[in-house]
């Protein structure tokens, strides 16, 4: 009887999807804050003055450091990353803005940082180089410069809503010791104080950012790291599943918000 | 057996480093009578001035990084309600629970819960199953609270 009633209900399940296929895509969701607010106006004036002078923005050495690796052949190819997409001010315009997105024939969605190890490891023959590694930082960084000024844009509709719906999850989910989750801080608290620190709103569409802190630009996940830490959260790795998902989900919320990269933050 | 070593090692480690030596790994059994805890978890009166440095130590009650506190002190944070005057407007029975856990209070509160173990998820490794905070530095903690009139 037990079994029999789960079979029917797993039967009901399968239907809904079937239904819910049927019928087109999920239910487009709802953004908490409809109007998104970039962490630049959360920036004290002294971080902000060097963000808007690219002659002070030492993320600027990073983007000098992409552009001579985008030319640089690497690996058993005999490849540059110019060797198949030219000029990366034509052929990368628009990519940072767009991405994280679905890779068809991965079946899931990659970071721009996972697309260029896709491109190194696949058609150069040259290793992949680790997230958040200043090599990566750099070529991440000037790519991402080419699309400044670009509302981000992800596309999370059809095969990629499932790893969206992840990345939600994981933004909702209350963890670690503190019991905080992302929108505990960065949409029910931002504009106060936690400590010396005024809590923006979370947004992505600065990154790669300069840290002050640390002194280098920082891959977004990265600054996940951080912020699962400061709960006394156990973090996920860099460039594994759940933070690629989150921050699929954290570009969607950002969508609309001009790419920033490189921004400056404290 | 290759993992006996490490294992003993790891454990050793846990074992000597202080905040397995200070955290509580058990919880005090504690009585709640309607908003309130009314008993202390700990036979030793609470000390307020050990309770003050609970407050505003980072590894412990870090209280000030959400709350506005009356002492000099740069960069307090407003999380929170400011604490001024709390010992006023509470019990100390009342202060007893929210420091244990405000979410019996209001289960949405972005308040952590300073002496509960259930109900957690992803803790990082180093603290799990332990209280941030152990009985004897909520008692601490509250001697200091009730100072604040
Ligand atoms: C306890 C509070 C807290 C929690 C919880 C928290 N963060 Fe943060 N976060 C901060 C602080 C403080 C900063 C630095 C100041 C700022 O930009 O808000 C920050 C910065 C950020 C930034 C950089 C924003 C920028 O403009 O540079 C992002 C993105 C971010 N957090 C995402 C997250 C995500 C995703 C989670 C959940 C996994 C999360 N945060 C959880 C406190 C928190
Ligand atoms: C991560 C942020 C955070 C930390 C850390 C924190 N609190 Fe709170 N606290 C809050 C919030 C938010 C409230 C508002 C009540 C609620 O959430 O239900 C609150 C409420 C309170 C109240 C009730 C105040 C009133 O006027 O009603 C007291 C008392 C209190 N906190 C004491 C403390 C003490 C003592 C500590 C340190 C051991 C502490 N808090 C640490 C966020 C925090």
């Amino acid at each position: 009887m037990r079994r029999a009633g789960w079979l029917a209900g797993a039967g009901a399940l399968a239907l809904g999807a079937a239904v819910a296929l049927a019928q087109g895509s999920p239910p487009e969701p709802r953004r908490q804050i409809p109007n998104p607010e970039s962490g630049l106006n959360y920036a004290t004036p002294e971080t902000r003055a060097i963000q808007e002078d690219d002659f002070l923005n030492p993320a600027f050495l990073w983007v000098e450091e992409g552009e001579q690796a985008w030319n640089r052949v690497e690996g058993t190819a005999g490849y540059s990353c110019a060797s198949c997409h030219q000029d990366a001010t034509v052929s990368m315009r628009g990519v940072r803005a767009r991405m994280p997105a679905y890779h068809p024939r991965l079946q899931r969605v990659v970071t721009l940082e996972q697309q260029v190890n896709i491109c190194r490891t696949e058609r150069m023959g040259a290793p992949a180089l680790p997230i958040d590694s200043r090599p990566l930082n750099a070529i991440t960084t000037y790519i991402a410069l080419q699309s400044r000024g670009m509302p981000v844009n992800v596309d999370i509709s059809g095969p990629a809503r499932p790893f969206f719906d992840k990345g939600e999850q994981f933004y909702n989910t209350r963890r670690g010791q503190l019991d905080l989750r992302c929108g505990s801080c960065h949409e029910d608290n931002y504009g106060r104080y936690l400590r010396a620190d005024l809590l923006s709103q979370g947004m992505s569409n600065g990154f790669p950012t300069y840290r002050l802190k640390e002194q280098r630009v920082i891959s977004l996940q990265f600054r996940l790291q951080g912020c699962v830490n400061d709960v006394r959260g156990e973090s996920p790795p860099m460039g594994g599943e759940e933070f690629t998902n989150l921050e699929f989900y954290l570009a969607w919320r950002a969508q609309g918000l001009p790419v920033e990269s490189p921004s400056v933050r404290r | 057996m290759r993992l006996a070593i490490p294992a003993a090692l790891a454990l050793l480690l846990a074992l000597s480093s202080p905040a397995a030596l200070s955290r509580d790994t058990q919880l005090v059994p504690f009585r709640i009578v309607e908003d309130s805890i009314p008993e202390p978890l700990t036979s030793q009166p609470g000390d307020p001035a050990r309770g003050r440095e609970v407050a505003l130590d980072r590894s412990r009650g870090n209280c000030i990084t959400c709350h506005n506190m009356p002492v000099e002190a740069d960069f307090q944070g407003n999380l929170g309600p400011p604490l001024d005057g709390v010992g006023e407007r509470y019990s100390i029975g009342e202060l007893r629970l929210r420091i244990v856990d405000m979410k019996r209070i209001n289960p949405e509160s972005n308040m952590p819960s300073f002496y509960r173990l259930e109900g957690l998820h992803g803790v990082r490794r180093d603290w799990v199953g332990r209280t941030i905070l152990t009985a004897q530095e909520v008692e601490d903690l509250l001697a200091y609270l009730m100072t604040l009139r």
